[in-house]
């Protein structure tokens, strides 16, 4: 196990990278601490795959290294840096039984045979693959075959840290549950360092202790699901996370005051503060689980109108408009929402406000 | 659901049946019909039951000829099936270079057979060849209108020459395949070069190995064209392999009836190797799972 830094990471696949837009991964510092379980969370295309084709040494970055407990590793080849790492689509060796599928790495690292046969034997034992040690890797399902892949990993006992991308795809929804379950067991057991790709926000925020969140080849925000849902650093962030995504409506600053489209809420001085520093574009978001729906006038209560009531059997989810937005409310199976006037409560503590994209508290 | 059941599904396949039957049925029937005759004029026909065949296998110079034709093909399999692998491993693998060792490759499958066997003809003539001139200046005597060795080089290399790039661009064709998470995991498990040749790209090249064999092996079996212009059988009878000597049976001497017992038995040679082929090749790598 290790702890792996990057500095001053970036990376293109082009040749002679010029524009931002020309990077897969801009440059960015990372910390990933040993015996974390981390999910990178992102939209195709946003260069979490790059990133963690970096760690596991397959692709070369550009620019920055890549540090293993210290030791810098940018320069070595996967097999010298001690990296496992399981694939979209399982990867086995077809010709192989399943032993000779685990034994594999081991052997081709000149273990002696004694050791293999015992590492196997416990690996499978953790995988629940021992009744199958001596079939053929081919006849066997897709969840099997993911769970070789991640046995391979497993086996070396000095792997620095397992690399998941996208393992869960092929397989089967309700194996899905069984698969990650286990994955979960093993990293509690073991303390291994575990780095998942996944878009699957359920996915991420199920399996891991720190969710990074990527989006056009940066890091927007490194957090627990909870901070990821409550403080989204990012727009992007309040958006991905979190169904429906989080409200966002364009504003001004008023002194104190912010101002969407002639509606005035009140700021405390502090936040309104930077902002004003930050500059650029603001914008004010909030969770549609945290507004609240009021069939009367209160005070606080902002008039809106009720387009749309979604009845999902355990919540609603409601389209309402206010100051030329359109926001939408996660509501309460009870709550009294009807298509019409309303009246909506925004809990000030909980509204975020982001300039440029990026949160100022 | 009431399920009608009537015998109309039999004209569709119709249409099927009666091309078949055309174009390999009766033809082949015809050649059995001789092969149990003895056409003594255009009228003149008495049933001889399998006299033909046992006189065509008691013939000495068949079975010479049968042993040429395994050795040919079992020689032209061992080297054409590796070599085959080995380039279609060293091709690159993006970018115009690509296209052009292609091309390059496919050029001797676009000659037709009897011009492969001239231009050989003439690349191995000692006074004018390129090939046979350039042999002989560096001192080592060839000629294989002459000498059996020569001749039977001659046509291997041809053969060769002529059939690899089928052998690769199949296997070329299978590599790319493969989806790069397999090497991928194999840089990660540590494998060598070898390893992964032998784990990965010889198991995923298994169809299409298939294929390669079973063309080149039933192709070179039936080999005539090639080596009938270039060498013309000869010398002696070094290079005259199965088609050859059917024919000269057929249309050289006339003996129909002979030939015909022949060709059914040369062509259930070829249906049973190549069945014998398939089966092993499809079971291989498959023993050893309980």
């Amino acid at each position: 196990m290790a702890r792996i830094e990057l500095k001053g990471l970036a990376h293109s696949y082009r040749a002679m990278p010029s524009a931002p837009t020309d990077y897969a991964l801009r440059q960015m510092d990372m910390v990933w601490e040993d015996g974390g379980a981390y999910a990178l969370l992102g939209p195709s295309g946003c260069g979490k795959t790059t990133l963690l084709n970096i760690i596991s040494g397959l692709i070369r970055p550009s620019q920055g290294r890549v540090l293993f407990d210290g030791r810098d590793v940018t320069e070595l080849a996967p097999q010298q840096r001690n990296i496992a790492q399981v694939f979209q689509f399982p990867v086995i060796y077809d010709t192989m039984t399943v032993f000779d599928n685990l034994a594999f790495p081991l052997r081709n690292r000149g273990v002696a045979e004694a050791e293999v046969t015992t590492r196997v034997h416990e690996v499978a034992e953790m995988l629940e693959l021992t009744a199958d040690l001596k079939r053929r890797a081919s006849g066997l399902g897709a969840d099997a075959k993911q769970k070789i892949s991640l046995g391979r990993g497993l086996v070396r006992k000095d792997v620095a840290a397992i690399l998941f991308d996208e393992p869960l795809t092929v397989i089967d929804p309700h194996l899905k549950w069984i698969l990650r379950r286990k994955l979960k067991q093993i990293h509690q057991q073991f303390r291994l360092s575990l780095i998942y790709v996944t878009h699957d926000q359920i996915e991420a925020l199920t399996f891991a202790d720190q969710v990074v969140v990527m989006y056009d080849g940066q890091v927007v925000q490194l957090g627990t699901p909870q901070q990821l849902f409550e403080t989204p650093a990012h727009t992007f962030v309040g958006y991905f996370i979190g169904s429906p995504g989080m409200n966002l409506m364009p504003c001004k600053l008023d002194g104190d005051v912010v101002v969407i489209d002639g509606l005035r809420l009140p700021l405390a001085p502090e936040r309104a503060q930077r902002a004003r520093a930050a500059g650029g574009q603001l914008q004010l978001g909030i969770r549609p689980e945290f507004l609240q729906c009021l069939a009367a006038p209160q005070a606080d209560a902002i008039a809106a109108e009720i387009q749309a009531v979604e009845d999902l059997g355990n919540y609603k989810i409601v389209t309402a408009r206010f100051a030329g937005n359109t926001v939408k409310a996660k509501l309460p199976e009870d709550a009294p929402a009807t298509v019409g006037a309303a009246w909506l409560l925004l809990p000030r503590e909980r509204m975020q406000l982001y300039a440029d994209g990026r949160s100022v508290g | 659901m009431q399920k009608t059941e009537n015998n109309k599904a039999w004209f569709l396949v119709l249409p099927v049946f009666v091309c078949v039957a055309f174009s390999a049925l009766i033809p082949l029937m015809t050649v059995v019909n001789y092969s149990v005759q003895d056409i003594l004029g255009p009228n003149q026909r008495v049933f001889v039951g399998t006299e033909w065949f046992l006189e065509v296998l008691q013939d000495e110079d068949l079975h010479d000829a049968l042993i040429r034709q395994i050795e040919f093909s079992a020689l032209i399999l061992l080297i054409e099936i590796p070599l085959g692998i080995a380039l279609a491993l060293a091709l690159p693998t993006q970018g115009w270079r690509t296209s052009l060792c292609l091309v390059l490759l496919a050029l001797p499958l676009l000659i037709p057979w009897n011009v492969v066997g001239t231009i050989w003809q003439i690349f191995g003539r000692g006074d004018i060849g390129l090939g046979g001139y350039v042999v002989n200046a560096l001192g080592v005597s060839y000629n294989y209108t002459a000498e059996p060795l020569d001749a039977w080089v001659t046509v291997v290399v041809m053969d060769i020459w002529h059939w690899t790039p089928l052998v690769v661009l199949l296997c070329y064709a299978g590599l790319r395949a493969i989806p790069d998470a397999y090497y991928q995991a194999a840089r990660i498990d540590g494998a060598s070069a070898w390893a992964v040749f032998r784990y990965i790209q010889l198991p995923k090249l298994r169809g299409v190995l298939l294929i390669a064999f079973l063309l080149r092996f039933m192709d070179s079996f039936m080999i005539y064209t090639e080596p009938f212009v270039l060498t013309g059988g000869g010398p002696g009878n070094s290079t005259t392999f199965l088609s050859q000597y059917l024919t000269t049976l057929a249309v050289g001497q006339f003996d129909v009836g002979p030939a015909a017992a022949f060709s059914i038995i040369y062509f259930l040679i070829i249906l049973l190797l190549s069945f014998i082929f398939y089966t092993v090749i499809q079971n291989m790598g498959k023993g050893g799972a309980s």
